[in-house]
């Protein structure tokens, strides 16, 4: 560790070099962090343009009152939707690697033609799936109509609307989690295997016990970094695919929201959608804001524990 | 510990029967399928004409030229694209110098209560800026305040709802100077200067390189992978941001790219969906090229040493 030992001595020169990053964390980050808790607590009329302090009852009105079904909906929708964004996306990610890392005649191509979707967005994926699964003039319709005469509503049925969007931010994070996949099966050495392959495991057997603790502590990085995709970067496909919708079915319950609708989306919709609750918009930002920082608690305090650290 | 992404075969692997060849050819294929197919879809609906492009016909047309042409200047790409552009190559240059100044500093300067500032900085991962945007958007588009005395009056009272801002609504500052600095570029440099060895700084001072000469002379050049990681990493989530542009920018012609797409879509009565996936491909067109030129600096500099 160099940390004992500085080189150099300036205290000017240091504090000049670190002054650009603390100003702007401290103005950009910090202080509209402390500004949601302040908001949260204040109810604001925008087109009077007055705000007026009304404690927690911004929260109470969403826990308990009369939005609480709306964001218990909400609520419940974010979690369902990144779980499965992150369990099938990592499990798929995870075997288009294994399979990208054979050793086979054209491996680089099939490399490079399953990693390229890093540089794609999720306003992209949203923007050709919409057209897509376009009930009327979409390729999926046309060809379902052609083989079977059928032209579901993708976008008004909310099930299917629900599966589109897991399905379109799935295919959009495939490149993100094959590179890394790639990159730690890369890191693993060959004789493991081998050596396991000479003592009678078959593929599924090396697999389960050599293969996966090696690569687990890349799994435990990419849930966390999923997660924060599936709670905050599919923003933009939501907007472009369904705007939050359709309405769940009331059979269910789910008639309170939009059933597309995540926790960031209906923080947009309080505090930018008209609706004009930016002290809701705020408390929600409260809320998500604690649940990141739980997550990363949790992320730091077992990030050395469970998983196997392989390599040097 | 860093393999590089081409590692010879080992010598020892078995080589796989002709049966299991062929079958890993037939899932890679599958799978290049699933991954690429949508984007070649967009693809050849890019190059259809407004007449066949509705229907399922997916045989390339003569039309790519003109609907990029017609995306371009009647639906306001270029625009867009220039916006992207000037915005994310901004901040990619400005966070990552600003990340490699702080990360020297808290390696290689002593500076007073460190562990509280490298802290200071570390807390931020916990605060993305999607979650912010409620306060951020007050900060960012409030009037300045008119006075000195009105500045003061707001410093000196950080717990009341934001009185002024910036006024950078509309404005490329908006999209550009909150995101000048972060956390993971500190961290990755810091980690990266960690490893370099103690002893070419002390030669670097004893030769008599100031901090300065040292940064550019032994720093930077050895910081290439990190520096080229990080800034695959930040091109491509800026150029990418959506939510943000679309709340702080309201005039179109200072829109970028990603928001764009909406706009072309939403205009008019019948979206023209020829055009609108020549938009599609063009606005994936600059972080793809960014990503494959640096993708072997990636690689090395944050993929291989994300699990450490």
């Amino acid at each position: 560790m160099q940390e004992g030992s500085p080189v150099f001595k300036s205290k000017t020169t240091a504090w000049l070099l670190l002054l650009p990053t603390l100003v702007v964390l401290l103005i950009f980050l910090y202080y509209p962090a402390i500004q949601s808790f302040v908001l949260s607590m204040y109810r604001s009329n925008l087109i009077l343009g007055t705000r007026r302090f009304i404690g927690l009852d911004n929260f109470q009105q969403l826990f308990s009152g009369i939005l609480a079904p709306m964001y218990r909906q909400v609520v419940l929708q974010s979690v369902v939707f990144s779980a499965s964004v992150v369990i099938l996306g990592l499990a798929i990610s995870l075997a288009f690697a294994m399979l990208a890392n054979q050793k086979v005649t054209g491996s680089r191509v099939y490399r490079l033609l399953l990693i390229w979707p890093f540089a794609l967005s999720p306003a992209i994926a949203g923007t050709i799936f919409s057209f897509l699964f376009n009930p009327q003039v979409g390729e999926v319709n046309h060809f379902l109509n052609a083989l079977f005469g059928i032209a579901p509503r993708w976008l008004d049925n909310p099930i299917l609307a629900f599966s589109l969007v897991v399905t379109a931010a799935i295919w959009k994070e495939l490149g993100y989690n094959v590179v890394f996949y790639l990159a730690a099966l890369q890191n693993i050495p060959g004789e493991l295997s081998e050596a396991a392959a000479i003592d009678g495991a078959n593929a599924w057997q090396r697999f389960r016990s050599v293969t996966l603790p090696l690569l687990s502590p890349m799994t435990f990085f990419l849930v966390f970094t999923n997660l924060a995709y599936a709670f905050f970067e599919v923003f933009g496909l939501i907007d472009i695919l369904t705007k939050g919708g359709p309405i769940g079915p009331a059979s269910l319950h789910l008639d309170n929201a939009g059933l597309t609708t995540t926790m960031i989306y209906r923080l947009y919709q309080d505090g930018f959608g008209g609706t004009g609750s930016l002290g809701f918009a705020g408390a929600q930002g409260v809320v998500l804001l604690i649940l990141v920082a739980f997550i990363t608690v949790l992320q730091f305090r077992y990030g050395g524990r469970n998983v196997h650290y392989g390599g040097a | 510990m860093a393999v590089p992404a081409a590692t010879p075969p080992a010598p020892a692997r078995r080589a796989h029967r002709p049966r299991t060849r062929w079958l890993v050819h037939v899932l890679l294929i599958l799978a290049c399928l699933l991954v690429t197919g949508p984007i070649l879809f967009a693809l050849i609906k890019a190059t259809q004409t407004n007449q066949v492009v509705l229907g399922p016909s997916l045989v390339p047309g003569p039309q790519l030229w003109h609907n990029i042409k017609i995306a371009w200047s009647s639906a306001d790409l270029g625009i867009y694209m220039r916006n992207s552009l000037i915005i994310a190559f901004a901040v990619t240059f400005g966070k990552t110098l600003f990340s490699l100044m702080a990360g020297m500093a808290l390696v290689y300067f002593r500076v007073p209560f460190k562990p509280f500032v490298f802290g200071f900085i570390l807390l931020t991962l916990m605060m993305p800026t999607q979650v912010l945007i409620v306060g951020l958007f007050d900060l960012v588009s409030k009037q300045a305040p008119p006075t000195w005395h009105a500045l003061f009056s707001w410093i000196a009272h950080p717990l009341a709802p934001t009185p002024y801002g910036f006024n950078w609504s509309d404005s490329y500052w908006a999209i550009i100077v909150p995101f000048l600095a972060s956390a993971t570029g500190v961290f990755l440099f810091r980690q990266h200067f960690m490893s370099i060895p103690v002893s070419l700084a002390d030669a670097a001072k004893i030769d008599g390189a100031g901090p300065l000469r040292f940064l550019a002379s032994i720093l930077v050049p050895m910081s290439t992978n990190t520096i080229g990681a990080l800034a695959v990493i930040q091109f491509v989530y800026v150029w990418n941001q959506y939510l943000w542009p679309l709340v702080i920018i309201r005039k179109a012609d200072r829109q970028v790219v990603q928001v764009g797409l909406n706009l072309i879509i939403s205009t008019g009565q019948q979206t023209d969906w020829g055009l609108v996936m020549a938009g599609a491909i063009l606005a994936l067109v600059p972080p793809l090229i960014v990503f494959m030129l640096l993708q072997e600096q990636f690689m090395r500099g944050f993929a291989l040493s994300a699990e450490k």
